[in-house]
């Protein structure tokens, strides 16, 4: 499986997984991304730090979060033991918060009093709109137009915190082009704004840094599978948009070549339909938001537009590291398809009255698949990376 | 000599400011843009950077964002501008800097692109989203053909940064007026003479400011202090708005350039 059996410590200085990732960014962002990096590295270093967030996690997001045995689920795939890491139960319904709270924080130690951000589905949006909210900063959201429409519960949340929701009209009006119009704000008010990245994507340090505050899925799970069961699973499995869930699930495994992980990508339409966001499944090397990653492009190296179901993973992109992952050997890659994810959906929700997010129902819909084929003895844990009230809209008129 | 330091050479002699113009390639088809370059030389444009048009422009304003997608629209690919510089380069000796986001070199490969490039008869290449740190593997390339590797500055470089671009530099340091994206701008408030001196204390390269002229007025300010105006989406506006009207758009270029130009003499 895994081939890293020596210690693994990527990224080098300059932010690179292998031939992944680094600083494609013009000029006037280098001195942004320098800054935050050292003070991002301080900030590591410092226990205070540490503490604020734990503090923040605990008594504001209600971490850890449960590891939940899916005793209905196992028993109606009948195959491997299948727990659920609960992040639709953290605060705001989705692990974007343990994200938005470590950026959150360092933004206050860095003293900058305005906070931007770019999401999707809107999860990411609602838990950067929470924290400015808890830290008393100026939010601005930038969100698809096509998005702002299929996930206008998550616009009404933003503005109730207090934020203000920028639509872009520019490209394919999603997130691809929400992350193009935050940077603009960026190289613009970069003296005093702070972006918060959503996924492991973007410039150095991005991947790093929400890696870093994501890992805290997987050290959870960790503790909480060793006391359940007294060993570790066999598989862990999420879904992969730019891959922040994915990665905080699997990052703290790394090390643990026994143990298998999967990351999920949106098959949309199906890949061979060419409407998809399978980025690592089907597509190939280039540069976008500020990495060296796989992408969805055409032969003169031009972006396309991603499709699926699940706005949170309709993107063209994906964090670097999971394109190192892929080249390395150390996580499989597969996709489902929007029907698939759609079934999984309502699976999920009548087996075991929880009802995902469309993301994470891509994640469910592949366990479906392989649960069966695996002995009872064997253990799946699934990130369950969001709750769907989000997408009661978009599921009903699809079901 | 490379065609990018002859012009300067030669400006500097006559006291002007070079004027560098940049247009989109393929906005909105290939042989308009063919028509506005040989148009720019003619009223006096020094040199031409021309953009080569990306999905995701993400340091670019709301008028080069739209020239882009208007090129895209065309389908214009590198392939198609180096054919165009080839076509230019058999009737005029004007210096060209390729300009672009990386991910259509990167796609098009990078020893092939400067073979090609130099063979077309390019003279430089500026890769907005290319810092020094990452541009190892196209300056390499660049270098070896006679390529000039052209790299940005900003309001917000340090000098560590300052000294990092002008090691790594060739034929001009391009200073980014704003901090921010491109676009015209009335005024730019920044104090842009010091930041061009500092670099001066660095480097022996030209140094040209661009992001936001579009004034003669702006361009004989930055041409007092600087080795190079540069002005581009004042240019990208005017084509927008001539919509079908091919002649008056080319008119309307000649117009403000030879202006642009005249107010580049010290
Ligand atoms: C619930 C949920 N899961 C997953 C994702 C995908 O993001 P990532 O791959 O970074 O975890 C999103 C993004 O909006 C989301 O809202």
């Amino acid at each position: 499986m895994g081939k890293t059996n020596r210690k693994y410590s990527y990224p080098d200085a300059g932010g690179h997984f292998g031939d992944f990732g680094g600083r494609y960014v013009s000029e006037t962002l280098m001195p942004a991304l320098i800054e935050l990096q050292k003070a991002y590295d301080e900030a590591a270093a410092d226990e205070t730090f540490h503490e604020e967030i734990d503090y923040y996690l605990k008594q504001y997001a209600g971490r850890p979060t449960p590891l939940y045995y899916a005793r209905a689920m196992t028993e109606s795939l009948g195959g491997a033991k299948i727990y659920l890491k609960r992040e639709d139960l953290a605060h705001t319904g989705a692990h974007k918060i343990n994200n938005t709270i470590g950026q959150g924080v360092l933004c206050g130690r860095m003293g900058k009093d305005r906070i931007i951000a770019e999401t999707g589905a809107g999860q990411h949006g609602v838990a950067t709109a929470t924290v400015a909210a808890l830290l008393n900063k100026e939010c601005v959201i930038y969100m698809g137009e096509e998005d702002t429409k299929r996930q206008e519960l998550n616009v009404f949340r933003m503005k109730l915190l207090g934020a203000e929701v920028r639509p872009v009209v520019s490209g394919t009006k999603t997130l691809k082009d929400a992350m193009n119009e935050a940077m603009r704000d960026w190289v613009t008010n970069v003296r005093n704004t702070f972006y918060i990245i959503g996924s492991v994507a973007g410039p150095h340090p991005y991947p790093m840094m929400v890696r870093d505050f994501q890992s805290v899925i997987g050290c959870e799970a960790m503790e909480q599978i060793l006391v359940a069961e007294g060993k570790l699973p066999d598989t862990l499995v999420a879904c992969v948009g730019g891959g922040s869930n994915a990665m905080g699930l699997f990052f703290p495994f790394i090390q643990e070549s026994g143990v298998r992980k999967i990351g999920v990508e949106a098959a949309g339409h199906g890949v061979e339909s060419g409407l998809h966001s399978a980025t690592i499944t089907a597509g190939s090397v280039g540069v976008l938001h500020g990495s060296k990653t796989y992408l969805l492009q055409d032969e003169d190296g031009q972006v396309q537009g991603a499709h699926s179901v699940a706005a949170g993973l309709d993107y063209p992109g994906v964090g670097p590291e999971h394109s190192y992952f892929q080249d390395a050997g150390e996580v499989d890659y597969v996709s489902v398809t929007d029907e698939e994810a759609l079934s999984a959906f309502s699976f999920l929700s009548e087996v075991e009255g929880i009802i995902p997010a469309l993301e994470t129902a891509h994640a469910i819909a592949h366990v479906r698949k392989i649960a069966p084929t695996m002995s009872p003895e064997q253990i799946i844990v699934i990130c369950l990376s969001g709750r769907g009230d989000k997408d009661i809209h978009t599921a009903s008129s699809l079901i | 000599m490379g065609r990018i330091k002859e012009k300067f050479r030669e400006l500097r002699e006559k006291n002007k400011a070079a004027l560098i113009c940049y247009v989109t390639a393929g906005d909105p088809d290939i042989d308009l843009t063919e028509q506005i370059i040989d148009h720019m030389e003619a009223s006096g444009v020094d040199m031409v950077e021309i953009g080569i048009p990306f999905s995701d422009p993400m340091a670019d304003g709301p008028v080069i964002q739209a020239a882009s997608e208007r090129a895209l629209a065309s389908s214009t690919s590198l392939s198609d501008v180096l054919s165009l510089v080839r076509r230019i380069r058999s009737r005029s000796d004007i210096p060209v800097i390729l300009f672009g986001y990386y991910n259509p070199f990167f796609s098009y490969g990078a020893e092939r692109f400067a073979r090609d490039a130099r063979e077309a008869g390019a003279d430089g290449v500026l890769v907005v989203d290319l810092p020094p740190e990452e541009a190892g593997e196209l300056s390499v390339h660049a270098e070896r053909e006679g390529l000039d590797r052209i790299f940005l500055l900003a309001p917000t470089s340090t000098e560590e940064r300052i000294e990092m671009v002008s090691q790594n530099a060739s034929g001009f340091i391009y200073v980014v007026s704003v901090t921010g994206v491109t676009g015209a701008r009335p005024d730019m408030d920044y104090n842009l003479e010091d930041l061009v001196e500092r670099i001066k204390r660095r480097s022996e390269l030209p140094v040209g400011v661009g992001f936001g002229v579009s004034s003669a007025r702006q361009a004989a300010a930055i041409a007092s202090f600087s080795d190079a105006v540069i002005v581009g989406s004042a240019l990208v506006r005017i084509i927008e708005s001539g919509g079908e009207e091919r002649q008056e758009v080319l008119g309307r270029i000649s117009s403000f350039t030879e202006e642009l130009s005249a107010a580049c003499y010290r």
